[in-house]
Protein backbone atom coordinates (compact mmCIF):
# COMPACT_ATOMS: atom_id res chain seq x y z
CA UNK A 1 0.00 0.00 0.00
CA UNK A 2 1.27 3.50 -0.83
CA UNK A 3 -1.04 6.26 -0.15
CA UNK A 4 -0.18 9.52 -1.76
CA UNK A 5 -2.69 12.58 -3.32
CA UNK A 6 -2.90 14.10 -6.55
CA UNK A 7 -2.85 18.32 -6.95
CA UNK A 8 -4.61 19.70 -10.03
CA UNK A 9 -3.17 22.81 -10.41
CA UNK A 10 -4.78 23.68 -13.36
CA UNK A 11 -8.43 23.32 -10.95
CA UNK A 12 -6.96 25.40 -7.98
CA UNK A 13 -8.25 28.72 -7.30
CA UNK A 14 -6.28 29.31 -4.44
CA UNK A 15 -9.21 29.98 -1.90
CA UNK A 16 -7.65 28.68 1.06
CA UNK A 17 -10.05 25.91 2.29
CA UNK A 18 -8.07 23.14 2.22
CA UNK A 19 -6.04 25.07 5.02
CA UNK A 20 -8.54 26.05 6.93
CA UNK A 21 -10.58 22.21 7.17
CA UNK A 22 -7.18 21.28 8.49
CA UNK A 23 -6.51 23.74 11.02
CA UNK A 24 -10.24 23.24 12.04
CA UNK A 25 -9.69 18.98 11.83
CA UNK A 26 -6.67 18.60 13.02
CA UNK A 27 -6.60 21.19 16.12
CA UNK A 28 -3.59 23.14 14.47
CA UNK A 29 -2.68 26.07 16.84
CA UNK A 30 -4.15 29.62 15.65
CA UNK A 31 -0.69 30.83 14.01
CA UNK A 32 0.16 28.08 12.27
CA UNK A 33 -0.88 25.40 9.66
CA UNK A 34 -0.05 21.96 8.33
CA UNK A 35 -0.53 22.96 4.79
CA UNK A 36 -0.61 26.11 2.47
CA UNK A 37 -1.16 27.73 -1.07
CA UNK A 38 1.45 28.82 -3.21
CA UNK A 39 1.22 31.26 -5.96
CA UNK A 40 4.14 30.90 -8.89
CA UNK A 41 4.19 33.78 -11.34
CA UNK A 42 6.28 33.11 -14.68
CA UNK A 43 7.26 35.06 -16.89
CA UNK A 44 6.88 39.25 -17.20
CA UNK A 45 3.74 41.63 -17.50
CA UNK A 46 1.13 41.11 -19.75
CA UNK A 47 2.77 37.74 -19.89
CA UNK A 48 1.94 35.96 -17.31
CA UNK A 49 1.62 32.55 -16.22
CA UNK A 50 0.32 31.46 -12.89
CA UNK A 51 0.02 28.32 -10.85
CA UNK A 52 -1.55 27.47 -7.57
CA UNK A 53 -0.47 24.64 -5.39
CA UNK A 54 -1.89 23.31 -2.29
CA UNK A 55 1.15 22.06 -0.68
CA UNK A 56 1.70 20.04 2.41
CA UNK A 57 4.12 17.43 3.47
CA UNK A 58 5.18 15.04 0.88
CA UNK A 59 4.94 12.20 3.01
CA UNK A 60 8.32 11.04 1.30
CA UNK A 61 9.47 7.46 0.59
CA UNK A 62 13.15 8.48 1.36
CA UNK A 63 12.19 10.66 4.25
CA UNK A 64 14.98 12.38 5.76
CA UNK A 65 13.04 13.34 8.60
CA UNK A 66 12.78 10.31 9.52
CA UNK A 67 16.38 9.31 8.99
CA UNK A 68 17.52 12.40 11.19
CA UNK A 69 15.30 11.95 14.15
CA UNK A 70 17.19 10.18 16.99
CA UNK A 71 14.32 9.11 19.11
CA UNK A 72 12.19 6.83 16.09
CA UNK A 73 9.52 9.71 16.93
CA UNK A 74 9.44 10.57 13.73
CA UNK A 75 8.15 7.15 11.46
CA UNK A 76 6.49 5.63 9.08
CA UNK A 77 3.47 3.83 9.01
CA UNK A 78 1.72 1.25 6.62
CA UNK A 79 0.87 3.04 3.88
CA UNK A 80 4.08 5.31 3.78
CA UNK A 81 2.52 8.22 5.96
CA UNK A 82 5.15 9.80 7.79
CA UNK A 83 4.16 10.12 11.33
CA UNK A 84 5.20 11.79 14.46
CA UNK A 85 4.52 10.11 18.07
CA UNK A 86 4.28 13.38 20.39
CA UNK A 87 5.31 11.96 23.15
CA UNK A 88 8.40 10.30 21.68
CA UNK A 89 9.34 13.63 20.34
CA UNK A 90 12.23 15.51 22.44
CA UNK A 91 11.68 18.90 20.21
CA UNK A 92 15.11 19.07 18.90
CA UNK A 93 14.35 20.02 15.52
CA UNK A 94 16.00 17.65 13.46
CA UNK A 95 13.80 16.54 11.71
CA UNK A 96 12.28 20.29 10.90
CA UNK A 97 15.64 21.33 9.55
CA UNK A 98 15.36 18.47 7.80
CA UNK A 99 13.00 18.58 5.40
CA UNK A 100 13.69 20.67 1.91
CA UNK A 101 9.36 21.36 1.87
CA UNK A 102 9.65 22.87 5.54
CA UNK A 103 6.48 21.15 6.14
CA UNK A 104 7.11 21.04 10.03
CA UNK A 105 6.34 23.13 13.08
CA UNK A 106 7.33 22.95 16.40
CA UNK A 107 3.81 22.87 18.65
CA UNK A 108 3.91 25.47 21.29
CA UNK A 109 2.98 22.35 23.67
CA UNK A 110 6.84 21.21 22.38
CA UNK A 111 6.96 18.51 20.07
CA UNK A 112 7.17 19.13 16.54
CA UNK A 113 4.00 18.64 14.22
CA UNK A 114 2.99 18.16 10.45
CA UNK A 115 0.16 16.66 7.92
CA UNK A 116 -0.69 13.05 8.47
CA UNK A 117 -2.47 12.76 5.74
CA UNK A 118 -5.43 13.04 8.34
CA UNK A 119 -4.53 9.19 9.35
CA UNK A 120 -7.29 9.12 12.26
CA UNK A 121 -10.05 9.87 9.09
CA UNK A 122 -8.14 7.28 6.49
CA UNK A 123 -7.95 4.49 9.01
CA UNK A 124 -11.50 4.33 8.98
CA UNK A 125 -12.05 4.43 5.27
CA UNK A 126 -12.51 8.57 4.87
CA UNK A 127 -10.62 11.01 2.82
CA UNK A 128 -8.14 13.69 4.27
CA UNK A 129 -10.04 16.94 5.37
CA UNK A 130 -8.63 18.89 2.60
CA UNK A 131 -9.68 16.42 0.04
CA UNK A 132 -12.81 16.13 1.10
CA UNK A 133 -14.16 19.52 1.18
CA UNK A 134 -12.01 21.49 -1.63
CA UNK A 135 -14.71 23.12 -3.18
CA UNK A 136 -13.47 22.57 -6.76
CA UNK A 137 -12.25 18.59 -6.25
CA UNK A 138 -8.85 19.66 -7.04
CA UNK A 139 -7.51 16.83 -4.92
CA UNK A 140 -7.28 13.37 -4.94
CA UNK A 141 -6.36 11.15 -2.07
CA UNK A 142 -5.68 7.37 -2.35
CA UNK A 143 -3.35 3.97 -2.84
CA UNK A 144 -0.85 4.08 -5.83
CA UNK A 145 -0.58 0.75 -5.11
CA UNK A 146 -4.23 0.17 -6.04
CA UNK A 147 -4.69 0.95 -10.06
CA UNK A 148 -8.04 1.77 -9.89
CA UNK A 149 -7.91 4.25 -6.82
CA UNK A 150 -8.92 7.59 -7.30
CA UNK A 151 -5.57 8.80 -7.65
CA UNK A 152 -3.82 6.39 -9.69
CA UNK A 153 -6.91 6.71 -12.19
CA UNK A 154 -6.00 10.55 -12.44
CA UNK A 155 -2.14 9.75 -13.00
CA UNK A 156 -2.18 7.94 -15.26
CA UNK A 157 -4.51 10.43 -17.31
CA UNK A 158 -2.89 13.05 -16.91
CA UNK A 159 0.77 14.66 -16.54
CA UNK A 160 2.12 15.36 -13.04
CA UNK A 161 5.44 16.76 -11.84
CA UNK A 162 6.75 16.36 -8.28
CA UNK A 163 8.70 19.16 -5.82
CA UNK A 164 11.86 19.43 -5.64
CA UNK A 165 12.79 15.60 -6.51
CA UNK A 166 16.78 16.49 -6.86
CA UNK A 167 16.61 16.55 -3.05
CA UNK A 168 16.33 12.98 -3.00
CA UNK A 169 13.41 12.48 -0.85
CA UNK A 170 11.13 10.70 -3.46
CA UNK A 171 8.19 13.20 -2.53
CA UNK A 172 4.19 11.78 -2.85
CA UNK A 173 2.58 15.02 -3.33
CA UNK A 174 2.33 14.71 -7.24
CA UNK A 175 1.17 18.29 -9.05
CA UNK A 176 -1.17 17.99 -12.74
CA UNK A 177 0.26 20.13 -14.36
CA UNK B 1 10.78 35.83 -14.47
CA UNK B 2 9.75 33.87 -11.50
CA UNK B 3 8.27 34.46 -8.17
CA UNK B 4 6.72 32.43 -5.61
CA UNK B 5 4.36 33.62 -2.71
CA UNK B 6 2.09 31.46 -0.15
CA UNK B 7 -0.98 33.67 -0.42
CA UNK B 8 -2.55 31.15 2.34
CA UNK B 9 -0.16 33.16 4.27
CA UNK B 10 1.78 30.43 6.02
CA UNK B 11 4.27 31.83 8.61
CA UNK B 12 4.95 29.16 10.92
CA UNK B 13 6.94 30.63 13.59
CA UNK B 14 10.41 29.54 13.90
CA UNK B 15 10.24 28.11 10.06
CA UNK B 16 9.41 31.04 8.46
CA UNK B 17 9.83 32.99 6.74
CA UNK B 18 13.75 31.75 6.70
CA UNK B 19 14.17 28.79 9.49
CA UNK B 20 14.93 29.36 12.68
CA UNK B 21 14.74 26.92 14.76
CA UNK B 22 18.57 26.52 16.08
CA UNK B 23 19.27 29.60 18.20
CA UNK B 24 22.61 29.83 20.46
CA UNK B 25 22.11 26.35 22.10
CA UNK B 26 23.75 23.96 19.18
CA UNK B 27 26.73 25.78 18.22
CA UNK B 28 27.81 26.58 21.63
CA UNK B 29 26.90 22.72 22.29
CA UNK B 30 29.30 22.23 19.01
CA UNK B 31 31.62 24.31 20.47
CA UNK B 32 32.09 22.98 23.82
CA UNK B 33 31.85 19.56 22.40
CA UNK B 34 34.61 19.70 19.52
CA UNK B 35 36.95 21.67 22.18
CA UNK B 36 36.68 18.98 24.60
CA UNK B 37 37.60 16.62 21.95
CA UNK B 38 40.38 18.68 21.05
CA UNK B 39 42.00 19.07 24.32
CA UNK B 40 40.58 15.27 25.25
CA UNK B 41 43.04 14.24 21.87
CA UNK B 42 45.88 15.83 23.10
CA UNK B 43 46.21 14.27 26.42
CA UNK B 44 45.45 10.58 24.76
CA UNK B 45 47.98 11.22 22.07
CA UNK B 46 50.95 12.36 24.44
CA UNK B 47 50.20 9.63 27.01
CA UNK B 48 50.22 7.46 24.49
CA UNK B 49 53.05 8.25 22.84
CA UNK B 50 54.74 8.58 26.05
CA UNK B 51 55.67 12.10 26.33
CA UNK B 52 53.51 12.40 29.79
CA UNK B 53 56.63 13.78 31.13
CA UNK B 54 57.52 16.45 28.24
CA UNK B 55 53.90 17.72 28.34
CA UNK B 56 52.02 17.91 31.74
CA UNK B 57 49.36 19.91 31.27
CA UNK B 58 48.39 18.11 28.37
CA UNK B 59 48.06 14.96 29.35
CA UNK B 60 47.56 16.39 33.06
CA UNK B 61 46.07 19.33 34.01
CA UNK B 62 44.36 20.75 31.08
CA UNK B 63 41.75 17.58 31.07
CA UNK B 64 40.35 18.38 33.85
CA UNK B 65 38.34 21.40 31.39
CA UNK B 66 36.76 18.91 29.58
CA UNK B 67 34.43 17.05 31.92
CA UNK B 68 33.40 20.67 32.63
CA UNK B 69 32.73 21.48 28.92
CA UNK B 70 30.85 18.37 28.22
CA UNK B 71 28.71 18.77 30.83
CA UNK B 72 28.04 22.40 29.92
CA UNK B 73 27.77 21.22 26.24
CA UNK B 74 25.21 18.28 27.23
CA UNK B 75 23.02 21.28 29.24
CA UNK B 76 23.32 23.42 25.89
CA UNK B 77 21.94 20.38 24.10
CA UNK B 78 18.83 19.98 27.13
CA UNK B 79 18.17 23.33 26.78
CA UNK B 80 17.67 23.60 22.80
CA UNK B 81 14.99 20.49 23.35
CA UNK B 82 11.14 21.73 23.23
CA UNK B 83 9.97 18.80 24.51
CA UNK B 84 12.39 18.86 27.77
CA UNK B 85 10.64 16.21 29.89
CA UNK B 86 11.08 13.68 27.21
CA UNK B 87 14.80 13.85 27.14
CA UNK B 88 15.28 10.25 28.30
CA UNK B 89 14.12 9.53 24.73
CA UNK B 90 17.42 9.96 23.24
CA UNK B 91 18.86 7.18 25.37
CA UNK B 92 16.12 4.37 24.67
CA UNK B 93 16.92 4.11 21.03
CA UNK B 94 20.15 4.34 18.98
CA UNK B 95 19.67 5.04 15.10
CA UNK B 96 22.54 5.06 13.62
CA UNK B 97 21.10 7.03 10.43
CA UNK B 98 20.80 10.12 12.72
CA UNK B 99 23.70 12.30 13.90
CA UNK B 100 22.06 13.28 17.25
CA UNK B 101 21.42 9.75 18.32
CA UNK B 102 24.84 8.52 17.76
CA UNK B 103 26.12 11.91 18.91
CA UNK B 104 24.36 11.69 22.39
CA UNK B 105 25.65 8.06 22.86
CA UNK B 106 28.94 9.40 22.08
CA UNK B 107 28.97 11.99 24.58
CA UNK B 108 27.69 9.46 27.01
CA UNK B 109 30.92 7.20 26.77
CA UNK B 110 33.31 10.29 26.39
CA UNK B 111 32.07 12.34 29.48
CA UNK B 112 32.58 9.53 32.15
CA UNK B 113 35.84 9.02 30.47
CA UNK B 114 37.00 12.22 30.81
CA UNK B 115 36.02 11.87 34.08
CA UNK B 116 38.15 8.96 34.99
CA UNK B 117 40.71 10.63 33.57
CA UNK B 118 40.67 13.76 35.88
CA UNK B 119 40.34 11.71 38.54
CA UNK B 120 43.44 9.96 37.66
CA UNK B 121 45.81 12.91 37.30
CA UNK B 122 43.54 14.25 40.70
CA UNK B 123 46.77 14.57 42.38
CA UNK B 124 48.59 16.99 40.71
CA UNK B 125 45.81 19.99 42.31
CA UNK B 126 45.48 17.92 45.46
CA UNK B 127 48.64 16.25 46.23
CA UNK B 128 47.16 14.30 49.44
CA UNK B 129 44.23 13.11 47.86
CA UNK B 130 42.81 9.63 49.64
CA UNK B 131 40.14 8.25 47.94
CA UNK B 132 38.50 6.84 51.15
CA UNK B 133 36.62 3.99 50.02
CA UNK B 134 38.68 0.72 49.33
CA UNK B 135 36.63 0.25 46.55
CA UNK B 136 37.39 3.46 45.12
CA UNK B 137 41.26 2.92 45.26
CA UNK B 138 41.22 -0.39 43.65
CA UNK B 139 38.93 1.49 40.80
CA UNK B 140 41.95 3.97 40.60
CA UNK B 141 44.48 0.96 40.88
CA UNK B 142 42.44 -1.08 38.13
CA UNK B 143 42.14 2.25 35.34
CA UNK B 144 45.84 3.16 36.43
CA UNK B 145 47.43 -0.64 35.16
CA UNK B 146 45.03 -0.51 31.71
CA UNK B 147 45.71 3.46 31.13
CA UNK B 148 47.34 2.88 27.74
CA UNK B 149 43.96 1.17 27.00
CA UNK B 150 41.62 3.77 28.36
CA UNK B 151 43.92 6.44 26.44
CA UNK B 152 43.72 4.72 23.22
CA UNK B 153 39.69 4.15 23.67
CA UNK B 154 39.43 8.17 24.79
CA UNK B 155 41.61 9.08 21.75
CA UNK B 156 39.00 7.31 19.32
CA UNK B 157 36.05 8.18 21.04
CA UNK B 158 37.54 12.56 21.00
CA UNK B 159 38.14 12.06 17.41
CA UNK B 160 34.31 10.37 16.44
CA UNK B 161 32.93 13.19 18.95
CA UNK B 162 35.15 15.91 17.33
CA UNK B 163 33.68 14.94 13.56
CA UNK B 164 30.44 14.45 14.81
CA UNK B 165 30.18 17.86 15.98
CA UNK B 166 30.51 18.81 11.98
CA UNK B 167 28.32 15.51 10.51
CA UNK B 168 25.50 16.88 12.60
CA UNK B 169 24.74 19.50 10.37
CA UNK B 170 26.15 17.69 6.93
CA UNK B 171 23.61 15.38 7.46
CA UNK B 172 20.76 17.82 6.24
CA UNK B 173 20.31 17.60 2.70
CA UNK B 174 17.79 20.05 3.03
CA UNK B 175 20.23 22.92 3.79
CA UNK B 176 23.05 23.29 1.07
CA UNK B 177 25.29 25.25 2.57
CA UNK B 178 25.60 22.32 5.61
CA UNK B 179 25.41 19.44 3.08
CA UNK B 180 29.13 19.60 2.37
CA UNK B 181 30.91 16.19 3.83
CA UNK B 182 33.98 18.67 4.54
CA UNK B 183 31.72 19.79 7.69
CA UNK B 184 32.98 16.92 9.48
CA UNK B 185 36.96 17.28 9.25
CA UNK B 186 36.57 20.72 8.93
CA UNK B 187 34.89 20.77 12.74
CA UNK B 188 37.07 18.47 14.23
CA UNK B 189 40.12 20.57 13.00
CA UNK B 190 38.31 23.67 14.53
CA UNK B 191 38.44 21.38 17.50
CA UNK B 192 41.46 20.40 17.95
CA UNK B 193 42.80 23.59 17.06
CA UNK B 194 40.88 24.96 19.73
CA UNK B 195 42.11 22.45 22.39
CA UNK B 196 45.64 23.06 21.78
CA UNK B 197 45.15 27.05 22.17
CA UNK B 198 44.00 26.17 25.38
CA UNK B 199 47.05 23.92 26.07
CA UNK B 200 49.40 26.54 24.87
CA UNK B 201 46.99 29.19 27.18
CA UNK B 202 47.19 27.34 30.40
CA UNK B 203 50.76 25.46 30.34
CA UNK B 204 53.64 27.03 32.56
CA UNK B 205 56.52 25.03 30.62
CA UNK B 206 58.34 27.20 27.76
CA UNK B 207 58.69 23.78 25.85
CA UNK B 208 55.23 22.65 25.62
CA UNK B 209 54.15 25.75 24.76
CA UNK B 210 56.42 26.04 21.64
CA UNK B 211 55.32 22.59 21.10
CA UNK B 212 51.45 23.20 20.95
CA UNK B 213 51.95 26.28 19.17
CA UNK B 214 53.78 24.51 15.95
CA UNK B 215 50.65 21.84 16.34
CA UNK B 216 48.31 24.70 16.24
CA UNK B 217 50.21 26.46 13.04
CA UNK B 218 50.12 23.54 11.28
CA UNK B 219 46.16 23.06 12.04
CA UNK B 220 45.10 26.26 11.24
CA UNK B 221 47.10 25.66 7.71
CA UNK B 222 44.63 22.51 7.58
CA UNK B 223 41.53 24.65 8.41
CA UNK B 224 42.47 27.51 5.41
CA UNK B 225 42.75 24.63 3.48
CA UNK B 226 39.59 22.88 3.99
CA UNK B 227 37.58 26.47 3.80
CA UNK B 228 39.18 27.38 0.75
CA UNK B 229 38.48 23.46 -0.54
CA UNK B 230 34.85 24.08 0.63
CA UNK B 231 33.88 26.69 -1.24
CA UNK B 232 35.21 25.59 -3.94
CA UNK B 233 33.12 22.97 -4.22
CA UNK B 234 30.23 24.61 -3.62
CA UNK B 235 31.01 26.97 -6.35
CA UNK B 236 31.57 24.23 -9.29
CA UNK B 237 28.02 22.72 -7.74
CA UNK B 238 24.26 23.49 -8.54
CA UNK B 239 22.53 26.38 -7.87
CA UNK B 240 21.31 25.89 -4.62
CA UNK B 241 24.88 25.61 -3.29
CA UNK B 242 26.30 28.31 -5.14
CA UNK B 243 23.99 30.49 -3.75
CA UNK B 244 24.44 28.98 -0.37
CA UNK B 245 27.74 30.22 -0.70
CA UNK B 246 27.23 33.22 -1.57
CA UNK B 247 25.90 33.95 1.86
CA UNK B 248 29.39 33.85 2.50
CA UNK B 249 30.85 35.40 -0.87
CA UNK B 250 28.89 39.08 -0.59
CA UNK B 251 25.91 37.99 1.17
CA UNK B 252 25.42 38.87 4.56
CA UNK B 253 27.90 36.47 6.58
CA UNK B 254 30.85 37.87 4.31
CA UNK B 255 32.04 40.44 6.95
CA UNK B 256 31.59 38.00 10.03
CA UNK B 257 33.39 35.48 8.52
CA UNK B 258 36.07 36.79 6.63
CA UNK B 259 37.18 39.61 9.79
CA UNK B 260 36.30 36.92 12.68
CA UNK B 261 36.64 33.37 10.81
CA UNK B 262 39.34 33.78 9.26
CA UNK B 263 41.44 37.22 9.51
CA UNK B 264 41.26 37.13 13.61
CA UNK B 265 40.23 33.13 14.27
CA UNK B 266 43.60 32.00 11.80
CA UNK B 267 45.61 34.73 9.92
CA UNK B 268 46.49 36.85 13.13
CA UNK B 269 46.77 33.36 15.32
CA UNK B 270 49.26 31.77 12.71
CA UNK B 271 51.50 35.25 12.28
CA UNK B 272 51.79 35.13 16.45
CA UNK B 273 53.19 31.60 16.29
CA UNK B 274 55.46 32.22 13.78
CA UNK B 275 56.32 35.39 15.73
CA UNK B 276 57.04 33.18 19.02
CA UNK B 277 58.69 30.40 16.96
CA UNK B 278 60.96 33.57 15.97
CA UNK B 279 61.77 34.56 19.65
CA UNK B 280 59.12 37.07 19.61
CA UNK B 281 57.53 36.61 22.36
CA UNK B 282 53.86 37.14 22.67
CA UNK B 283 51.66 36.63 25.57
CA UNK B 284 50.37 33.20 25.04
CA UNK B 285 46.54 34.08 26.03
CA UNK B 286 46.48 36.43 22.65
CA UNK B 287 46.85 33.85 20.11
CA UNK B 288 44.91 31.11 22.39
CA UNK B 289 42.01 33.41 23.06
CA UNK B 290 41.82 33.88 19.24
CA UNK B 291 41.65 31.06 18.08
CA UNK B 292 39.07 30.19 20.89
CA UNK B 293 36.60 32.97 19.54
CA UNK B 294 37.65 31.89 15.61
CA UNK B 295 36.38 28.26 16.25
CA UNK B 296 33.26 29.54 18.55
CA UNK B 297 32.57 31.99 15.67
CA UNK B 298 32.71 29.63 12.97
CA UNK B 299 30.35 27.41 14.36
CA UNK B 300 27.73 30.56 15.17
CA UNK B 301 28.11 31.93 11.68
CA UNK B 302 27.93 28.03 9.69
CA UNK B 303 24.96 26.97 12.04
CA UNK B 304 22.70 30.73 11.65
CA UNK B 305 23.88 30.25 7.92
CA UNK B 306 22.77 27.02 7.00
CA UNK B 307 19.40 27.77 8.19
CA UNK B 308 18.86 30.55 5.47
CA UNK B 309 20.17 28.24 2.97
CA UNK B 310 17.56 26.31 1.76
CA UNK B 311 16.14 24.64 -2.31
CA UNK B 312 15.06 26.31 -4.45
CA UNK B 313 11.42 25.51 -6.02
S1 LIG C 1 7.85 16.56 3.24
FE1 LIG C 1 9.30 16.97 4.88
S2 LIG C 1 8.22 16.31 6.72
FE2 LIG C 1 7.15 15.39 5.00
S3 LIG C 1 8.08 13.35 4.79
FE3 LIG C 1 9.15 14.74 3.37
S4 LIG C 1 10.91 15.45 4.55
FE4 LIG C 1 9.48 14.59 6.02
S1 LIG D 1 11.93 17.14 16.99
FE1 LIG D 1 10.97 15.20 17.60
S2 LIG D 1 10.30 14.20 15.71
FE2 LIG D 1 11.75 15.83 15.18
S3 LIG D 1 13.75 14.83 15.06
FE3 LIG D 1 13.58 15.64 17.14
S4 LIG D 1 12.68 13.95 18.30
FE4 LIG D 1 12.36 13.44 16.15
Amino acid sequence: MRYAMAIDTKKCVGCSDCVVACQTENNVPIGYCRDWIVEETNGTYPQLELELRSERCNHCANAPCVRCCPTGASHIVDGGIVLVTHNDCIGCGACIASCPYDARYPHPDGYVDKCTFCFHRVQKGQKPACVEVCPTKCLYFGDLDDANSEVSVILKKRKFKTLIPEAGTDPQLYFLI
Amino acid sequence: MKEELIISGRMNPYVDPTLNIWHWQIPLYLFLGGLAAGILVFAALSYIRGREEAHPWAVKKVPFLAPVLLVAGLACLFFDLNHKLFFWRLYTTVKLQSPMSWGAWVLLVVTPLSIVWSALHIREFFPNWDWKYTWLKEAEKFANKYKLALAWVMLIYSVILGVYTGILFSAFNARPLWNTSILGPLFLASGLSAGAAAIVMFTRSKEERAYFARVDLIIIGIELFLITHMFMGFMASTQVQIEAANLFLGGPYTAPFWIFVVFLGLVVPAILDVLELFDYHVPAIVPSLLVLAGSLMLRFLISFAGQESRYLY
